[in-house]
């Protein structure tokens, strides 16, 4: 099988026993919808400095939605001995890495297209800028999250406290992503500046957290 | 198995040579150095502020280097090196953070500002704490000096991504005026005074680090030998 192939299996396979399951998506969901209207009790955004802050709120809902899914992601291989199988598998490392990307990123993507009109109903808002624009931000965010969030799903996947570690480690290392993102979308909520900037940074961003997860991924998963 | 007992006779010499080089920190911090016009005495806090700054930048490169050459060669000395180095960095990380407000409160009027240095500063220090974390964590697995191994080469890698965010979010938003700070033409008793601290601390490190680098082959030679005993004790009662 080619490395994409192999790439599109494990994507397909995940995918595939998620709807069969829905041990993660209903749970993830419900969980991040509980955030946006906790949110919306303690503030109603009406200036433009509230406005502002939606953003943060919005990405803070995709943030948790985005935890739930990562920490599925390995753990659902232990049944079975799953991820031992994987790992013995004539397949490269990387291309599994990837599938789970792939598969991790629809997950999130779905979550995200649920919860954004949810929020621009609760919240009373609109996207005054370049809504485009902003469908890009949000790929490249996500994919910025769950790129170095499924390298270390595969790591804490066998620690006794990994719900705690794993968030420990992505939220530091996604800070440029997070400020990136929330910047982004705050220009688009507010229909004033330029989100240029805020694309280039996420786009340097993926590139180089890409490169070095896929350098690095046989390496941890060996160890796991 | 061949890890001596004692620290090396090296290490109490420059343990001496690290107290003479504090003292004369402290005296040229101040005493020698001149008192800035408009900040007071308060300004000489910058001698240790900047000082502990630059060496746990050094300890954090040492780390990233360290882990560099543990995931290449796999050899758990480079790992001992490098989770000594980030251990000693976050502690000089910490003087910098804690010096930072006292200097600040009394010059700028406040303890903190989301400026792009403080800010990022601050993020690095969370990424080395992360990283002592992960190793307490997962101190029981076997993997744990490759996954810390990797974690430290990718918080290493954030820390310019951070600061080049950071300062594009700060400019996008109208900052706190900052007023002081070390100016362009500093005096050359003030420049000498921060390089014997910087040198002082330098010093320091390297005692601390090699201490602690020590403390980590002794421990794991001390598992081997328990493990080796666990074997030993398991033949003789079958």
């Amino acid at each position: 099988m080619s490395y994409w192939a192999v790439s599109r299996r494990i994507m397909a396979k995940d995918l595939v026993s998620e709807a069969r399951t829905r041990e993660m998506t209903n749970a993830m969901l419900f969980f991040a919808l509980l955030v946006l209207v906790l949110f919306s009790f303690s503030f109603q955004p009406t200036s433009d400095e509230e406005r502002r802050l939606a953003a943060g709120v919005l990405w803070i809902a995709f943030l948790f939605a985005g935890l739930s899914v990562l920490d599925r992601s390995f753990w659902r291989e232990r049944v079975n001995d799953c991820l031992d199988a994987l790992r013995l598998a004539p397949a490269s490392a990387s291309a599994l890495f990837l599938g789970k990307c792939a598969a991790n990123v629809l997950f999130l993507l779905l979550a995200e297209g649920i919860l954004v009109p949810l929020f621009l109903v609760f919240f009373d808002l609109s996207f005054r800028g370049d809504v485009g624009q902003w469908l890009l931000v949000l790929v490249l965010g996500t994919w910025a999250l769950v790129v170095n969030g499924t390298f270390f799903a595969a790591m804490t996947v066998n620690l006794r406290s990994r719900e705690l570690m794993l968030p420990l480690l992505l939220l530091p290392i996604s800070v440029p992503a997070l400020i990136a993102v929330v910047e982004a979308t705050a220009t688009a909520l507010l229909g004033e500046g330029a989100m240029g900037v805020w694309i280039r940074v996420l786009i340097a961003f993926d590139v180089i957290y890409t490169t070095l997860a896929l350098l690095l991924f046989e390496t941890v998963l060996e160890g796991t | 198995m061949s890890v001596e007992r004692a620290l090396p006779r090296w290490w109490f010499g420059l343990v001496g040579v690290t107290g003479v080089a504090l003292v004369l920190g402290v005296l040229h911090a101040l005493w020698w150095a001149p008192t800035e016009r408009t900040m007071g005495t308060v300004q000489r806090i910058f001698y240790y502020h900047v000082s502990s700054a630059w060496t746990a930048f050094v300890a954090f490169f040492v780390n990233f280097l360290a882990c560099a050459a543990y995931l290449k060669t796999r050899r758990p000395k480079w790992d001992a090196v490098a989770v000594s180095a980030a251990e000693v960095g976050v502690v000089f990380s910490t003087v910098n953070l804690v010096t930072g407000p006292i200097w600040a409160k009394p010059v700028w009027g406040i303890w903190w500002t989301w400026d792009a240095r403080l800010t990022s500063t601050l993020v690095m220090w969370l990424l080395y704490v992360s990283y002592l974390l992960l190793r307490q964590f997962a101190a029981e697995q076997p993997s744990q000096r490759l996954w810390a191994a990797a974690f430290g080469i990718f918080a290493f890698v954030d820390v310019p991504i951070v600061y080049l965010s950071i300062r594009l979010w700060r400019t996008q938003h109208p900052g706190p005026v900052i007023a002081g700070g070390e100016q362009s033409g500093i005096d050359p008793r003030m420049f000498l005074a921060l390089h014997v601290c910087f040198l002082a601390f330098l010093l320091l490190f390297v005692v601390l680090f090699y201490w602690r680098y020590r403390l980590e082959q002794q421990r794991t030679e001390l598992a081997e030998l328990r493990a080796r005993l666990h074997r030993w004790q398991l033949e003789r009662s079958v």
